[in-house]
């Protein structure tokens, strides 16, 4: 069965949509990541114009991140103040994004930029979670004793300091301020939620409990991401309303899947899937910079390049 | 000028004695939800004063095109190591979709200045809209729009895509893709004989969004915060109701 969409202006079989977004959803409940390095990348290879694939691609994280966030919340699993931190941070940091986005399409390299950074933030995240988490795993196998989570260092020791009690911390705001301004560019630049750079860092740079992590994420995921499907829809008017909803009617039931799977898994059993999964990304694509394309020639819609 | 008159001379002239009479399977199509690609058949008579000349046969070209859109053409090579798009070329228009059908090869039946005036094959058809081009040598980029657009199907060349009945009748069957671009696209039918055109009949067939899409297209365009507004609305209560959903199911 087939639908012909709106605004990309190809025909696509629906279960095939159905199923992306599903697999796609199941991830999205699983890790607390949106889910958005993985559709762009596979929308684009179904045959979806990139800008239809980036917009289209934001706006079903929205949807899926609700439906996840949901389920966080009745479990009490997200710390709201965190997340609100996180989402200034994270506003700011799309600004500036987006400005470095625009200098560098104007420079012609952004297609370059945008894979590199794929490679290079994948591939060295995926790689330190693996090697943490299996850490991790070794210890815990060799003594019961509880490992001690986080260490106090220089972070912890800087002013304007705030109680996150889901979290169970006690810390400044600067630290979380500053991954959400870090997250925010490479979300603008990427096309991304950017959840396969906030779980980690709020894992291993600020302490939090993985639990509390993945419902964080979601929450400020929501608002980055409906920021960006409106600014797509406004600038570039690619958002595909009936590709999201395929994608997104696939995606809510996957996303249900997922975090009810995710609650019978163990912490260190998730790191080690979700690092398992973007280093699988980062290979991909590195794999397609270096080896000679069979076409060395690429078509792109729109006049001067 | 003298030969340019001879030649046109010679060219009006048969146009009289041969024309082409043209019908279409379809005046128009309409894109719906479902749409997934369109068959069209066009077909036609030709329509003699005097009987049929003798000496070289008949033979039958029939053209589609689609509307022109702009499209940049980009070229990977290889810096520190890896692929990257170092040159690009763009064209200010280019046919979305461009098909050729004939009785025979093209080398056989139809002359090489006068596939120039026409622009008949799609080299030359796709060439005629390229605008100013920026880079010294432009062929190799040109060269590969044909061929990726070739291997897309947007590019087709049947060689003996056109049935001819007793000289008379005729019919050619066209494929549409379903990554249609919306617009008119032009049917040009070309009677020859001795690889001149003698006579030649045009029509359009415009493809357009019906119904639901055209609805939010259009919205897309007019009103994009509105859409974009609405396709957030759409997310969110997609979450929540697959929450709430599967929370019912579970109790």
């Amino acid at each position: 069965m087939q639908i012909y969409l709106p605004i990309a202006e190809v025909s696509i079989n629906v279960f095939l949509l159905l199923g992306l977004g599903g697999l796609v959803g199941i991830l999205s409940g699983l890790f607390g990541v949106g889910g958005g390095f993985l559709i762009t990348p596979l929308l684009f290879f179904i045959g979806i114009p990139p800008t239809v694939a980036v917009a289209t691609g934001a706006n079903q994280v929205v949807a899926s991140s609700v439906s996840g966030v949901l389920t966080q919340f009745k479990r009490k699993a997200v710390d709201v103040p965190m997340g609100l931190v996180l989402l200034a941070g994270g506003m700011l940091g799309s600004g500036l994004g987006i400005w470095a986005f625009n200098l560098l399409t104007k420079l012609g390299q952004i297609d370059l930029v945008v894979q590199l950074s794929y490679v290079v933030f994948l591939g060295a995240i995926g790689l330190l979670m693996l090697l943490e988490s299996l850490r991790a795993m070794n210890r815990a196998r060799k003594s019961s004793k509880p490992v001690k989570r986080h260490q106090h260092n220089w972070v912890h020791n800087l002013p304007l300091k705030l109680k996150f009690r889901a979290s169970g911390l006690y810390i400044s705001v600067f630290p979380p301020l500053a991954i959400g301004l870090l997250v925010g560019v490479l979300a603008a630049i990427m096309g991304v939620g950017g959840g396969f750079i906030m779980v980690p860092a709020m894992i291993y740079l600020l302490g939090m409990p993985t639990k509390v992590v993945i419902g964080t994420s979601l929450f400020q995921i929501i608002f980055v991401t409906a920021f960006t499907t409106v600014m797509h829809a406004v600038t570039n008017q690619s958002v595909d309303v009936l590709l999201a909803l395929m994608l997104i009617l696939g995606g809510v039931v996957g996303a249900q899947i997922g975090s009810r799977v995710g609650a019978r898994l163990k912490a260190e059993q998730l790191r080690i899937l979700l690092a398992l999964l973007v280093i699988i990304v980062a290979f991909k694509l590195g794999l397609d910079l270096l080896i000679r394309p069979t076409e060395l020639y690429s078509l792109s819609a729109g006049g001067q390049p | 000028m003298i030969r340019v008159l001879i030649i046109f001379i010679l060219a009006a002239f048969p146009a009289r004695a041969e024309q082409v009479v043209a019908g279409l399977s379809q005046n128009s199509i309409g894109i719906t939800a479902s749409f997934d690609g369109s068959a069209i058949l066009i077909y036609g008579a030709v329509k003699r004063d005097a009987p049929e000349p003798t000496g070289p046969p008949l033979e039958v070209i029939v053209t589609l095109e689609g509307p022109s859109v702009p499209v940049t053409i980009r070229h990977k090579s290889r810096e520190v190591g890896i692929w990257v798009n170092t040159e690009a070329v763009g064209v200010a228009a280019a046919p979305s979709y461009y098909a050729v059908a004939s009785t025979g090869p093209l080398s056989k039946i139809l002359s090489p200045d006068e596939d120039v005036r026409q622009r008949i094959s799609v080299p030359l058809a796709v060439r005629a809209f390229s605008g100013p081009l920026l880079v010294e040598d432009a062929r190799p980029f040109t060269e590969a729009l044909l061929r990726i657009r070739e291997a897309e199907g947007l590019y087709q060349l049947e060689q003996h895509g056109v049935t001819l009945v007793e000289n008379t009748l005729f019919r050619a069957d066209f494929d549409l893709p379903s990554n249609l671009t919306e617009g008119d696209y032009k049917v040009r039918i070309f009677l020859l004989r001795d690889g001149q055109v003698i006579n030649q009949h045009r029509a359009a067939i415009p493809v357009r969004k019906v119904g639901l899409e055209r609805w939010l297209f259009v919205l897309s365009r007019e009103q994009p915060l509105a859409y974009g507004l609405m396709s957030l609305a759409l997310a969110v209560f997609a979450g929540w109701a697959a929450s709430a959903l599967f929370r019912l199911i579970r109790n």
